[in-house]
């Protein structure tokens, strides 16, 4: 408790004055905790950058070859074959004519064209969109899977609990690559979506944050407040959707942005290996396997999508990062200095 | 003060500022501190929450926080030890400045067996090794009262009780004779018999040792067993020291005078053999709200079943408060649970306004859990802290589907007033809160329905004695206003004496002795009851030395 406040009548004489003249003289607006939390993430550097970085390049992605039937700003389909202009090289060029380069252009190809003439950088706008799509929707359907088994398992214990965890070891034990190869084609070879590809990948990876969240129910369910609910009368449901769950959300958001970024590696794994994404569509790892054997003679056509790969996992993980400290300033681990010279030193404490 | 004097403080403060910095605004944690302790001295550091106690004390040991910046004197025999440099304060601690901790639980390390823990300090101290180090490791067990120490000290702390673990701490705080011990808050996690034996501990310890005592509690009771000296604190500035029948009995200061008139007390006990055992006479109009008959719960510890209460009756009518009072694992909380659904009953009846609670449904009970309002120890974890206050209050409504949001709201903004929060409250989150108002925040929730009873477990006991002393007043306030019935769940006698009409005393999940407050804490028949009575200390130096002997008496003869 702190006892800062110098301004506070200076005649009180029992803790509880102190504390109720405190509290009448709090003026500042009272901050919930999402706010706070929100507070702290904005001061974290690394992870504002991050998302500014990954908005910017969902916003890249979707603006420039469109959305469904919404088109783009780019004239160019990934679909369409056609010339190949000056070996497909990328007309992109970033370094000015002052430094000796071939000034800022974009050009017809900025990022070259494939072997048979399609403009690459349409694909690989394509392919980010469905990366990100495939991200999003396994964030979400791994995040709910998760956050509701594991709620339940924690609430319930006994033998729900055994069950679910037994299911929850089942999936683990099994390696994830394999289970999603042989869900991933059954689900491509029935209807070709990607949605639903990322339903599937979504049903095999709650697994983690079923576990984390089980675990912080566990802990959360001998508080007052949730032997209050109980006691006067909420039925289950409440007691778990409006007490506990809120309540593990750290848990839950930071694991969903890391359950994000795995995705994307994930598909794009499957797609390497020719069990994701089946051409004509196009998805990042789908390009890179396609191209690995053009990695002398074309790199463009390799690195283009492998950076943007590591630029979308990066960022999303950084923001996890960002967002793990603000839920919890303990991780942080970063250490204050104090201000020099308002002390002298002989009297400073020493550091251990 | 002079060099020569000082040398005769086996512990010292001169002019002690501590400051911590925050995110916030500086905290100053302590102003300006001076006080000696001398070698077979103890003094009594007194204070509330957040008055510095704990922190002079850190600050002796050198084990303040990173952020904390301290200017002025903390003599060690005549070593400053601010700013002192760690290798050489590492050496000085267990040899010159030993430390007893609150919680026995945590202040063993449950992973090594009591000898390696006790030997570490022998052994890093150059006094003893291997086997010589056993031997006074032994030595010191004896010393500390555990029977058959040559055996015991191959065993973990989990094999311990709570009281000999708090022996064991103190064995290997005196492992070195310390020049000074300083004992935070040492019998605060301990039932009162047995901190009436660690108290007899210290005591006898420190005459035999000649060490010198810090005493850091909010107990005034152990005070008055205790002290020599007394040094009250308050927000970080040293009110008023002096000999502890002085500050006790005539407290020159204000907050000290309102801090010892907020302790409960018991009124006197007469311990007569012959007194008749009264049955409380019941008048015949009493409504009962709450009845318990022959109740029996228990715990299923993975397939183990354990019998927390046993064959216990009582009932309370509307109007009345019933005190349930015992030591930990009693059942005392165990009862509490049980008629707030969250605990099913094993056999007999629990009836709450005729409906017995194990015959209902899922949806009867429910209905009948209307009429229950419920406050619990802990204010820190009873208010989820996502819910604005308002919320708080009024989450029973929502349950019940009573009334829309603006009759909500409004029934909260009365409630707030009923536990003289100012209004504006509402929006707050429970974080911004002290544990007082957050624990008015609670009891304004438990009236949101007017309940006809009230289940109050051990409301007061994670609060300061001032703070108490208002949430009690209030309890009692609304109790006469609302004139619902009460169950009231506590460890400390006095305050049952304040409150209760009649009392229930549990021993090991079975009650001892039961019926109207005025004969049983004031006539009481059982052993067991004259026992936890002499136990508990009072504030008042020479009774306490009274009671400390008639203490004696009872616990030889048990």
């Amino acid at each position: 408790m702190s006892n800062t406040n110098d301004n506070l009548p200076q005649n009180l004489t029992s803790v509880a004055e102190v504390e109720d003249a405190k509290l009448a003289r709090q003026s500042e607006d009272s901050k919930s905790q999402g706010r706070i939390v929100i507070g702290r993430f904005v001061k974290h550097k690394l992870a504002m950058t991050s998302s500014v970085i990954l908005v910017f390049i969902t916003i890249f992605a979707f603006s420039s070859v469109g959305w469904g039937v919404i088109p783009g700003w780019w004239d160019k389909s990934y679909l369409d074959a056609g010339a190949v202009i000056n070996g497909g090289k990328p007309t992109l060029s970033l370094v000015p004519t002052w430094l000796g380069g071939e000034g800022i252009r974009w050009g017809e190809n900025p990022f070259g064209q494939d072997s048979i003439g399609k403009d690459y950088f349409a694909l690989v706008m394509t392919g980010t969109q469905k990366s990100i799509i495939i991200g999003v929707v396994v964030g979400l359907v791994s995040t709910f899977l998760g956050a509701v088994i594991g709620a339940v398992a924690g609430y319930f214990r006994g033998w729900v609990d055994e069950v679910l965890m037994r299911i929850t070891d089942l999936f683990i034990v099994i390696p994830l690559l394999v289970l999603a190869a042989v869900l991933g084609q059954i689900a491509g070879a029935s209807s070709g979506s990607i949605i639903t590809l990322a339903f599937v990948l979504g049903l095999v990876t709650w697994t983690g944050l079923a576990r984390l969240v089980r675990g912080e129910i566990l802990s959360l369910r001998e508080r007052e407040y949730v032997a209050a609910a109980q006691a006067m009368g909420s039925k289950t449901s409440r007691v778990i959707f409006k007490h506990l769950l809120p309540n593990t959300i750290g848990v839950i958001v930071v694991n969903a942005t890391f359950a994000i970024a795995g995705a994307i590696l994930l598909e794009s794994s499957l797609s390497y290996l020719g069990f994701g994404v089946q051409p004509p569509e196009s998805s990042l790892g789908l390009l890179i396997s396609q191209y690995q054997n053009a990695f002398t003679s074309r790199p463009w056509l390799f690195w283009w999508p492998g950076m943007i790969i590591v630029a979308i996992a990066l960022s999303v993980n950084f923001l996890g990062d960002g967002l793990r400290d603000a839920f919890d300033p303990r991780h942080t681990g970063k250490k204050r200095r104090r201000r020099a010279g308002l002390f002298a030193l002989p009297t400073r404490k020493e550091k251990p | 003060m002079s060099t020569e004097a000082a040398e005769n403080y086996a512990l010292s403060f001169t002019d002690l500022k501590v400051t911590f910095e925050t995110a916030g605004p500086d905290v100053h944690a302590v102003k300006g501190l001076s006080l000696a302790v001398r070698p077979g001295e103890v003094v009594a550091l007194v204070g509330e929450s957040g008055s510095g106690k704990s922190v002079t004390s850190t600050a002796a040991m050198g084990l303040l926080p990173e952020n904390a910046y301290i200017t002025g004197e903390a003599r060690v025999g005549n070593v400053n030890v601010v700013g002192l440099d760690q290798g050489k304060m590492r050496k000085m601690r267990a040899t010159d400045i030993a430390m007893v901790f609150q919680e026995p639980m945590t202040a063993l390390n449950p992973v090594l067996t009591i000898e390696r823990q006790l030997t570490e300090a022998l052994e890093l101290h150059d006094v003893a090794y291997g086997k010589e180090a056993t031997d006074r490791a032994i030595e010191l067990l004896t010393l500390v009262g555990i029977p058959d120490p040559a055996k015991r000290i191959k065993q973990y702390p989990h094999q311990f009780s709570g009281g000999q673990r708090q022996r064991i701490v103190i064995a290997m705080a005196i492992s070195c004779d310390p020049k000074v011990i300083i004992a935070d808050e040492p019998t605060t996690a301990l039932d009162v018999t047995v901190q009436a034996e660690i108290l007899d501990l210290l005591r006898e310890l420190k005459d035999r040792l000649n060490t010198g005592i810090l005493l850091i509690t909010h107990n005034m009771g152990v005070v008055a067993d205790m002290a020599d000296q007394v040094a009250v604190m308050f927000q970080g500035n040293l009110v008023e020291t002096g000999d502890v029948q002085q500050v006790l009995l005539h407290p020159q200061h204000e907050y000290t005078q309102r801090l010892l008139s907020s302790v409960p007390r018991l009124s006197p006990v007469i311990i007569d053999e012959n007194a008749p055992r009264s049955e409380p006479t019941v008048p015949a109009e009493r409504e009962l709200v709450l009845e318990a008959k022959d109740l029996v719960l228990e715990y299923n510890m993975r397939g183990k079943i354990f019998r927390a209460v046993e064959n216990v009756s009582f009932d309370v009518a509307k109007g009345e408060v019933l005190g349930i009072v015992g030591e930990s694992g009693s059942g005392k909380s165990t009862i509490a649970k049980a008629v707030l659904g969250l605990l099913p009953v094993a056999a007999g009846t629990l009836a709450v306004k005729g409906h017995n609670l194990p015959k209902l449904s899922t949806r009867q009970a429910r209905a009948v859990r209307k009429d229950i309002g419920v406050i619990f120890q802990d204010p820190a974890a009873s208010l989820n802290p996502r819910f604005p206050i308002g919320d708080c209050i009024t989450e029973p409504m929502v349950v019940h589907k009573v009334g829309n949001k603006a009759s909500r709201t409004k029934r909260a903004l009365e409630l707030l007033d009923a536990v003289k929060l100012p209004r504006n409250v509402i929006n707050r989150y429970p974080h911004e809160l002290s544990g007082g108002q957050r624990q008015r925040i609670c009891i304004a929730r438990a009236l949101t329905m007017n309940p006809e009873l009230l289940i109050a477990d051990e409301p007061t006991s994670a609060l300061d004695v001032s703070v108490q002393a208002v949430v009690l007043e209030m309890l009692q306030d609304l109790q006469r206003d609302f004139n619902f019935a009460c169950l009231f769940v506590s460890h400390d006698l006095a305050v049952v004496d304040m409150l209760a009409d009649s009392v229930v005393v549990m021993q090991n999940g079975k009650a001892v002795e039961q019926g109207r407050v005025d004969t049983v804490l004031h006539a009481p028949t059982h052993d067991y009851t004259r026992r936890l009575l002499a136990a508990a200390p009072v504030p008042d130096p020479i009774e306490q030395a009274v009671r400390r002997d008639a203490w004696r008496i009872l616990n030889s003869t048990k």
